[in-house]
């Protein structure tokens, strides 16, 4: 079981190196998004720093849901999905396996670049903290819910827009309780609460999530 | 026995002329149930004395709330049910009912905006249950995008079933996440629960009105699916009879 | 009855706006949405009709 995985995560790490660029799209378009912000509202600190966590966060989501067309979308185009699905391995742990690397070339290092991002926006030390570890914890169920809609829409026109339309409103509750943490930390309550919840929903995302997307990618191969 | 009874009634051909006679029936109720409505709202219920005749519109708003809930309920049974036995009318039921559904979420925020304005003097708070019933709407609306782009019915139904489930897991966690977000940003907003006790002449109202949407919901979702089966099933001797007989 | 005459029906205590306004989208959208309903089924029948006719004209041509 934990071989499948990890054989998984192991073959499309390979393939996401073999593709930098993929990979530094997302980053690049994070800092871009999260760059626009003080040129839209103005560079007065107070605002920024108030608007920062939603503004890293929003952005954070923005950009692991940019990368989500290609979870399914090669292995589909070479029929190396159809394989899979046809294999005695359970397709879930196959879902579990690309849903962790896809975290490992988005949400990772999303979560690493944001505390930079965060210094444009005066960010206090602790907040910086937070604001990396609740990155760190809530994109694996992005990854996850991402991976159902990725399912849906595989091979389908207009995939992407779709996509978004819907996984954008199921991300809703990472992000109150992604944003919330660093909201609680500027404000002195303390982040614990909200990283528990976003913990849960990891957890959560990541025990349902997988066998939800190969359900999907079952509908879409048939 | 009853099994086979219901499996029967399941098949296109049999339900298609049985929506037909009983969507009449779902009419007439509608419209018994709405007359006593309006008549409540606007004769019988008083005026309220904090908040004048505007209250009105909560006679409407709070029957669309249910229903937009509660289709969305129902849209997610027969879209399970449609995977768990593999009947092709629960798909085709969870299509028919997903636009209604989407209409009764929007017109809860619409009245909602409209009651907001006198009472509070905003069109829109970030209230708890109002974002809910904003991100509800955005739900039904992946849903009617997801099952229209797919031009395989059969892979269209299932795929939009899926969704729908995931959809009713996740309605729990947005809402408790959504209140979580509203009790911390306590100052940016108003809570609606601040409406005077209410009396059993206002409750009248609000079920006489929230059962006409219901039968309205029915009746309407009927004649959907009613098309819905047409379009599937033209190759069939059935719809062919159907067709030719009437020209 | 507590309305003294229809124009103070129609003002609602001064809400006539708000009270009208969803009322009457609520009925507009109640009445738009069977219609179009109706309208496509039509369609949809008409257009089936036509198509299951001029199948049968060829089958009997020959």
């Amino acid at each position: 079981m934990f071989r499948i995985v990890s054989h998984t995560i192991a073959r499309d790490l390979r393939l996401a190196l073999r593709r930098p660029a993929d990979l530094a799209s997302v980053l690049f378009f994070f800092i871009i998004v999260a760059s626009l912000f003080p040129l839209g509202v103005g560079p007065e600190v107070d605002l920024l720093r108030q608007l920062a966590p939603g503004v890293l966060w929003v952005g954070a989501l923005l950009a692991t849901q940019l990368s989500l067309p290609r979870l399914f979308a090669d292995d589909y185009r070479d029929g190396t999905l159809e394989q899979l699905a046809l294999s005695p391995n359970p397709l879930g742990l196959m879902v579990l396996g690309k849903v962790i690397a896809h975290w490992l070339v988005s949400g990772l290092p999303l979560a690493l670049l944001a505390p930079v991002l965060g210094l444009q926006f005066d960010l206090p030390t602790d907040a910086l903290w937070v604001l990396a570890g609740s990155i760190l914890l809530g994109t694996p169920a992005l990854s996850g819910i991402g991976a159902i809609g990725a399912g849906l829409t595989l091979g389908l026109r207009g995939g992407g827009v779709l996509l978004s339309l819907l996984v954008l409103p199921l991300y809703i509750p990472v992000l109150i309780f992604g944003a919330g943490a660093v909201d609680a930390s500027v404000s002195g309550l303390g982040p614990g609460a909200h990283l528990s919840l976003l913990a849960a929903l990891t957890v959560g995302g990541l025990a349902f999530a997988p066998w939800a997307a190969a359900a999907a990618l079952k509908i879409a191969l048939e | 026995m009853r099994m086979i009874h219901w499996f029967k009634f399941s098949a296109p051909s049999t339900f298609y002329p049985l929506a037909g006679k009983l969507i009449p029936w779902f009419w007439a109720l509608f419209a018994g149930f709405a007359l006593a409505g309006l008549w409540i709202s606007f004769f019988v219920a008083p005026t309220d004395f904090q908040q004048g005749e505007g209250y009105r519109i909560i006679f409407i708003h709070v029957g669309a709330s249910w229903m937009s809930m509660f289709i969305y309920l129902v849209m997610a049974f027969w879209a399970g049910m449609g995977l768990a036995f593999n009947t092709r009318l629960s798909g085709m039921m969870a299509q028919a009912l997903a636009p209604t559904g989407a209409l009764f979420a929007f017109i809860s925020l619409w009245t909602g905006a409209l009651w907001g304005k006198p009472m509070w003097g905003t069109w829109w708070v970030w209230d708890a249950r109002l974002t809910s019933e904003l991100i509800l709407l955005f739900l039904y609306i992946g849903f009617i995008a997801l099952t229209r782009a797919i031009d395989d019915s059969r892979r269209s139904d299932k795929a939009g079933a899926i969704l729908a489930l995931v959809g009713v897991v996740n309605i729990p966690i947005i809402y408790f996440s959504v209140k979580w977000w509203n009790t911390l940003h306590q100052g940016a907003s108003v809570s609606l629960t601040r409406a005077p006790a209410m009396a059993s002449i206002m409750l009248w109202g609000m079920l006489f009105s929230a059962f006409a949407m219901w039968m309205y919901a029915v009746a309407v979702a009927l004649m959907r699916v009613r098309t819905i089966i047409l379009e599937r099933e033209r190759h069939t001797d059935w719809v062919r009879e159907l067709l030719l007989d009437r020209s | 009855m507590h309305w003294n005459s229809f124009s103070d029906f129609i003002a609602m205590g001064g809400h006539g706006l708000y009270v009208w306004g969803a009322f009457g989208v609520t009925a507009l959208a109640m009445i738009l949405e069977p219609w179009l309903v109706i309208r496509r089924h039509r369609a949809v029948r008409e257009r089936l009709a036509r198509q299951l006719r001029a199948e049968a004209r060829l089958e009997q041509a020959p």
